[in-house]
């Protein structure tokens, strides 16, 4: 255990953090517009303050890699709907407890009696089925290209130990669509991207060279530590600086070109590439990732019917606008006011890995 | 061969079964399996006059060392899963926890009530493990039990067991330590390492994963803050981070002295074991709970003289400077980083929940 926090504390060294912020400084000569994918990577990025160490012509903006915020208000409630039902044991990962659906969160149903667990593990979830064979155990699927291969794994074991009771609700959305949403939005501001490490860890980087070629624009593979952020950060403007557009890798730690091969078979096997709705930006095709036919008994959302729910977004909530980077949680005029973390309007309040959350909790420092 | 013989003597209308091993419905009836309970139990372990004489009250006397001085009264109820964790279990805990919010005031913790809500089901032997481990707590902090109650609700109905204590304290007059006295210009000092308790019961529970040595740091602090109070005249306040954590105690206290809090991340000791299950929860350290440590805030000349005196302390080992009471931002608390950036510090906001990735 020891040793994480050791290799961790190396990736946070503040001599290191200057020299690299000394170059970028050095380097930089106009504006630039990046944005971070991940919301891993804003969070760290407003844990350390990186954003106040950064010459001011660069501006970062939040992308749309929180998986619990991008998961479309209506899927919330259908979870809500199933977790209501007396037969079912729902299964979270924890974040998702706190979003609101239209009515309630699933806090309030807990409170109400309906049988809810937070879960680390997809599979956690199967051993829950095996344990409660009288229960319909439902996990909530949600989630980028790094959890749905655990997500299929899990659907693979149910299969294996030919458990019924077992299924999941599907939220599940994969990166390059959503890039070629924001780059191809006449709106868009964005220059650079630093990629999602994490992701990339699982699907490598070879998906993101036609990105790159297309829209002219630098692709940097970023992890999340203080000094992984700012080597992105300074390679990305490198690329801008000298007018290059290619993908790189920041993250050769964790990341190869072609990722983890078993991972990206294991979601093959089980799932397609799908239609989805992401919460505040809408239908971005084929960026899904839905159960394949053969899996289909596994699907939550036609066991238990509730696939005609169809929700609204709360009017004041500009949940949509931050998600793409087009503005910021201050320009919201329910930030911090009607909406908090105790009482959030929108998913990005919620999770905390959303870009409201982290403002609102890291970011009022300007206030020393 | 028949080994007894049944004996038809007496009453043999339905009595209750005297249950040997395990808590049932009758434990809470007021009976004679109430009373045998209480003595069996718990007047087996808090052995003092005031459990002997067997009231519903103890009369205790007032400290005549200081006569001069206000009672400090503090309640606390508790919970926790699972009731033995490792450094611990609820029986130290429902101690420590009433000791320490006496103590904070500066006062010294004398008596200590607790009331039990026992759920059917309860093992006996577990009661007198958690019986036997409050006495030696209460010895430990030198704090008499002097009486208590016990009910038992259905099974399904608790959590295998509650035990709300109320402690009495003595304050001498000269005594003066709020939450509302912290000043611009004071240090804040951290009597150990944070996040111990929260990541042990969490591992304790066995659903995180992987498992860790780590040990709850439940204990008693009131020694350690008489040794304060003894030496050094300005403290002003004094606050144990249980739930919340730090972060969370901090912010009151901010608010309460209408000042403002700046520390520095790289100086709040936080155990190896405690960081790497928060890196691999997505936890902040600043968030999780403690039942063993307590934030000092007192005039800068005191500084080294606190820290020597708390490291002295065997729940003081690890004592630290964090920070400084600011006349910016009042009650607000910031966090400086080894980057020389800032950040805001927020109470936290409901559940404490791991994230996704």
């Amino acid at each position: 255990m020891n040793k994480i926090s050791d290799f961790s504390k190396s990736f946070r060294d503040s001599h290191l953090v200057r020299g690299l912020v000394d170059e970028i400084k050095r380097i930089t000569t106009q504006n630039w517009v990046m944005m971070e994918i991940c919301g891993g990577q804003t969070h760290a990025i407003m844990q350390y303050g990186l954003d106040q160490l950064l010459p001011e012509q660069i501006e970062l903006v939040h992308g749309p890699g929180c998986p619990v915020c991008v998961t479309p208000l209506d899927q919330i409630d259908r979870g809500h709907a199933i977790a209501s039902l007396p037969e079912v044991i729902f299964c979270s990962f924890g974040d998702m407890l706190r979003v609101p659906g239209s009515e309630v969160d699933l806090f309030t149903l807990r409170a109400r009696g309906a049988q809810i667990r937070v879960v680390y593990s997809p599979l956690d979830a199967v051993k829950i089925a095996q344990e409660n064979p009288d229960k319909q155990i439902v996990f909530f699927a949600i989630g980028f290209e790094t959890t749905v291969p655990a997500n299929a794994a899990s659907v693979l074991q149910a299969k294996a130990l030919g458990l019924k009771n077992y299924s999941i609700l599907v939220s599940q959305v994969t990166v390059p669509p959503a890039m070629h949403a924001i780059l191809s939005s006449p709106q868009n501001r964005v220059q650079a991207f630093l990629a999602a490490g994490h992701v990339c860890a699982i699907m490598g980087y070879w998906e993101y060279h036609p990105i790159a070629d297309q829209y002219k624009i630098p692709i940097v593979v970023t992890g999340f530590e203080p000094l992984d952020l700012l080597q992105g950060i300074l390679l990305s403007i490198r690329q801008l600086e000298k007018n290059e557009h290619f993908v790189e890798n920041a993250y050769t730690r964790a990341v190869t070109e072609s990722g983890n091969q078993v991972a990206q078979k294991t979601i093959q096997q089980v799932f397609e590439p799908c239609d989805r709705n992401w919460r505040g930006i809408g239908r971005i095709p084929q960026s899904g990732l839905g159960l394949r036919k053969e899996y289909a008994f596994y699907d939550a959302e036609k066991r238990f019917q509730v696939g005609h729910i169809q929700t609204r977004e709360h009017e004041v909530c500009i949940a949509g606008e931050i998600l793409q980077g087009l503005k910021k949680p201050f320009d919201c005029p329910a930030f911090g006011k009607q909406c908090n973390p105790t009482k959030p309007l929108g998913a990005p309040m919620v999770s905390s890995e959303g870009a409201c959350n982290a403002y609102f909790r890291f970011s009022k420092s300007t206030i020393s | 061969m028949v080994d007894q013989i049944p004996t038809f003597e007496g009453p043999v209308c339905p009595l209750p079964l005297k249950n040997e091993t395990t808590i049932v419905m009758g434990h809470g009836s007021g009976g004679l399996m109430t009373h045998n309970l209480i003595q069996e139990v718990f007047q087996a372990h808090f052995q003092n006059s005031f459990i002997k004489a067997g009231n519903d009250f103890a009369n205790t006397p007032i400290p005549d060392t200081n006569p001069n001085g206000r009672l400090s009264i503090s309640t606390d109820g508790h919970i926790i899963s699972p009731i033995f964790f490792p450094g611990g279990d609820i029986g130290r805990l429902a101690i420590c926890g009433t000791v320490n919010d006496i103590s904070m005031s500066g006062s010294t913790p004398l008596y200590i009530t607790a009331s039990f809500i026992l759920e059917e089901g309860l093992q006996i032997t577990d009661l007198e493990r958690i019986a036997f481990s409050m006495q030696k707590t209460a010895e430990e902090a030198g704090v008499e039990i002097v009486a208590g109650d016990t009910k038992v609700v259905e099974k399904g109905k608790g959590d295998g067991i509650f035990i709300s204590t109320t402690g009495i304290g003595w304050l001498p007059n000269n005594v003066e330590i709020r939450g509302d006295l912290a000043q611009p210009g004071d240090v804040i000092l951290v009597s150990g390492t944070i996040g111990d308790h929260g990541i042990a019961v969490l591992s304790a529970r066995g659903d995180l994963g992987f498992e860790t040595d780590l040990k709850s740091d439940v204990a008693p602090l009131n020694q350690l803050i008489q040794s304060l109070i003894e030496t050094i005249p300005e403290i002003h306040v004094l606050r144990d981070p249980t739930r919340g954590g730090l972060a969370t105690t901090l912010n009151e206290i901010a608010r309460q002295s209408n000042v403002g809090l700046m520390i520095y991340d790289e100086m709040i000791p936080v155990n190896s074991t405690v960081q790497s299950a928060c890196e691999m929860l997505g936890f902040d350290p600043l968030y999780v709970a403690n039942e063993g440590k307590v934030v000092v805030i007192l005039s800068k000349e005191y500084k080294e003289k606190a820290l020597e005196i708390m490291r002295l302390n065997d729940h003081g080992k690890n004592a630290a400077f964090i920070g400084e009471v600011v006349p910016i931002h009042p009650g607000h608390v910031v966090l400086r980083t080894s980057f020389g950036t800032t950040r805001m510090l927020e109470m936290m906001s409901g559940e404490m929940l791991p994230r996704i990735c």
